[in-house]
């Protein structure tokens, strides 16, 4: 199994399972040749986007044993275990937990404790697994690696094997003037004696850990166990609103949680059409979603979240404190959404084609703005039958639509009509055979007006006796 | 005025057009209106109610239930904009006409919207009148207009302001070709109202009219058969 990427003159391999390893096969040659030798290769596409993401998640989830910590690369975290071994009970074990729990996340990892950044980077990478350096043996424990562990650019490292320098030892040994003279045009993040410098200690190389994420948690902790989660709602809500308030957001999506006492977790989340920071909106929402909910025998804690949040300013609308229609729309698709579910509450989308089913679709109201409506430029009737209903005809005519019809047990004369409107399959998207449908607008007897379409003509080759259905009613 | 002549007596005629227009509903006007449809599978009574609907950006909430989508067809929306209809229409599609109430009764609190449409099919135990009593008075307390259409019902007790009956009549004459229905022509049964006088009138939707309350115009019925030029039923000529 490997990972392809898209090189310069096709895929090339990018990441490769351990068995393919085995194999000999190596990152950087074309997917193309490899599968010509391994025929039963299998070739995935990498998601750098994904792993990048995966790995900051990785970082911060990392915060459990210390607080600072950064992705490092693609493929690394930095953590800066300053004053943090001790609670682990020493390094030696802190890396055994580590490796356990990354083990339990599906995760190998190779780990390196060491007293510079980018010491531990080198080690962790090129010295074997588990490896703790301390600070008097740094020089001696990095003296072995090859120059590449600097992660220098590839010009860079060619010039120093060139040179005789393929250990970080022998690059020790050269003098300092003369690497700083050989080396002195070459930007910062990939000088050698730089980057030696900062493994080594001799220059500061500090950790910038992002942040962390802020959570828009409101909880409550019970004394006892209760069932009905309703009556805290309102202190929550109260509590995340004002939250929230202070920082000016305004909430688009909510998770309420209770922790059961049998130590199980059960949540219900619900999304808002727009930003909302109304204390008694989403106690209204939520309290809509809570049947069902399964408490067991009580829970003890509840914590109300906003998931996602977005800024939402202060701002007066009306003098005389008149509602806000927009707002007023958006809290009434919050309620009926919540209730009835997303694929209920729809605008119409639209979409380019002939066939008067396809013209229209649905579109939940929380995804977005209703679109602009396509112009149609024939009369199209004003509902529409799905599916459309087949008509027996009673009294068939050469040209034009039946002049007697049956629809649903009752039959019906035409009285005048106009058509037909030929609409052809769309060969891009209908499948082979489809037949094309001539259109008529019937009145009938009484004045009620049809939309019918005779499917297919007779002798196209695509199957028997046209037949007639019934699609839509005309006001 | 003509003189008696020794033969015989000239009389006038009043003056008075025989055919004359009544006020159409404002659809403006914020209370809860009944449309039952005269018949089965007629679309005479959705193409009343778009008519009447006002002029506004604000959204439309169309609410339906799943008998009457299965009967009637849902709304089209690419007609609407040929039918003069400008606004969006937010659909909620729901399965029991209990859902319908519900959400007609939470958008007609709302006074975002221009309006709020419920379609129901048949005459389930939910429509009673308590149910559109709620609904009247919620429309009339945010002036929301409400509109109720009901199909396959007869009319069961209702706390509706205006109640229509609505059904097809035969189209006008088409102007270039007699063999195809023309402009669509309604039968307006208003058999029940507050603050006005009940009536039966010939409907005819006006596209074209600047103003959204001009755009459907009542037309009363003359007793003596097609006088005047906007009341030609197509039915003389058709049968004609």
């Amino acid at each position: 199994m490997v990972l392809s990427e898209q090189g310069t003159h096709g895929p090339v391999i990018y990441a490769l399972s351990a068995e393919a390893r085995r194999r000999g096969i190596v990152e950087g040659t074309r997917v193309v040749d490899v599968q010509a030798i391994h025929l039963d290769l299998h070739v995935e596409r990498s998601d750098a986007e994904g792993d990048r993401k995966l790995l900051d998640r990785v970082a911060i989830w990392a915060r459990r044993w210390c607080p600072w910590t950064v992705r490092d690369g693609m493929d690394g975290v930095t953590m800066d275990i300053t004053g943090a071994a001790h609670l682990f009970g020493g390094e030696a074990r802190m890396l055994r937990d580590m490796g356990a729990r990354f083990k339990m996340q599906g995760l190998s990892a190779r780990l390196a404790v060491a007293p510079t950044r980018g010491a531990a980077q080198m080690l962790a990478r090129h010295g074997g697994g588990g490896v703790i350096c301390g600070p008097d043996d740094l020089a001696v424990a990095v003296a072995p690696l090859p120059v590449a562990a600097l992660r220098i650019n590839a010009d860079t490292v060619r010039l120093l094997q060139r040179l005789g320098l393929k250990t970080l030892g022998a690059l020790m040994e050269v003098p300092r003037v003369a690497l700083m003279r050989r080396f002195d045009r070459v930007a910062e993040e990939f000088n050698p004696l730089v980057l030696l410098d900062r493994a080594l200690g001799r220059t500061a190389d500090p950790l910038n850990a992002p942040e962390d994420a802020v959570r828009w948690l409101a909880r409550v902790r019970l004394a006892e166990p209760v069932i009905d989660p309703v009556p805290h709602l309102d202190a929550l809500a109260a509590d995340l609103c004002r939250q929230m308030a202070k920082a000016e957001l305004g909430a688009r999506r909510l998770r309420l949680t209770i922790y059961r006492v049998d130590g199980e977790w059960r949540s219900r989340e619900v999304a808002l059409a727009s930003a909302s920071r109304e204390a008694a909106h989403l106690v209204r929402l939520m309290a809509g979603k809570l049947e069902g909910i399964d408490p067991g025998f009580g829970f003890d804690l509840l914590t109300l979240e906003a998931l996602r949040v977005e800024p939402l300013a202060l701002h007066q609308d009306h003098l005389d404190g008149a509602r806000d229609a927009g707002k007023d729309v958006a809290a009434l698709l919050d309620r009926l959404t919540a209730k009835l579910g997303p694929e209920k509450v729809t605008w119409s989308a639209w979409c380019q084609s002939h066939v008067p089913e396809r013209v229209e679709g649905r579109m939940a109201t929380l995804a977005g703005a209703p679109e602009a409506v396509i112009e149609v430029a024939r009369e199209r009737p004003l509902r529409l039958l799905e599916p459309t209903e087949e008509i027996v005809v009673l009294y068939a005519v050469p040209e034009g639509p039946p002049a007697r019809f049956r629809w649903r047990r009752v039959s019906y004369l035409t009285a005048r009509y106009e058509g037909p409107e030929r609409v052809s399959p769309e060969w891009w998207r209908d499948r082979p055979g489809t037949r094309l449908r001539d259109y008529y607008k019937v009145e009938v007897g009484d004045g009620r007006r049809f939309w019918i379409y005779r499917e297919g003509i007779l002798g196209d080759g695509r199957g028997g006796d046209p037949r007639w259905f019934v699609q839509g009613i005309f006001a | 005025m003509p003189t008696d002549s020794p033969n015989a007596q000239v009389i006038s005629l009043s003056s008075k057009r025989l055919v004359t227009d009544v006020p159409a509903p404002n659809g403006g006007d914020a209370v809860l209106r009944d449309v039952l449809s005269g018949g089965p599978f007629d679309g005479a009574v959705t193409g009343f109610v778009l008519s009447c609907l006002p002029d506004s950006e604000a959204p439309v909430l169309w609410v339906s239930c799943r008998m009457s989508r299965r009967e009637n067809g849902r709304l089209y929306g690419p007609a609407l904009r040929q039918f003069g209809f400008k606004g969006h229409v937010l659909r909620v599609e729901v399965s029991h006409p209990r859902d319908v109430f519900w959400a007609m009764e939470e958008g007609a609190a709302c006074a975002g919207l221009s309006a709020v449409v419920g379609e129901i099919h048949g005459a389930p135990e939910v429509l009673s009148f308590t149910a559109t009593k709620r609904l009247a008075l919620r429309s009339e307390a945010s002036e929301v207009p409400v509109w109720l259409i009901r199909s396959g019902d007869h009319g069961a007790l209702s706390a509706a302001r205006e109640r229509w009956r609505v059904s097809s009549l035969p189209s006008e004459v088409h102007p270039w070709n007699r063999a195809a229905p023309g402009h669509p022509l309604w039968e307006a049964d208003l058999f029940r109202a507050r603050g006005r006088a009940p009536g039966v009138w010939d409907a005819r939707h006006e596209p074209a009219a600047r103003w959204a309350k001009d755009r459907l115009r009542l037309l009363s019925r003359s007793g003596d058969g097609p006088v005047a030029q906007d009341h030609s039923p197509a039915t003389e000529l058709a049968r004609g």
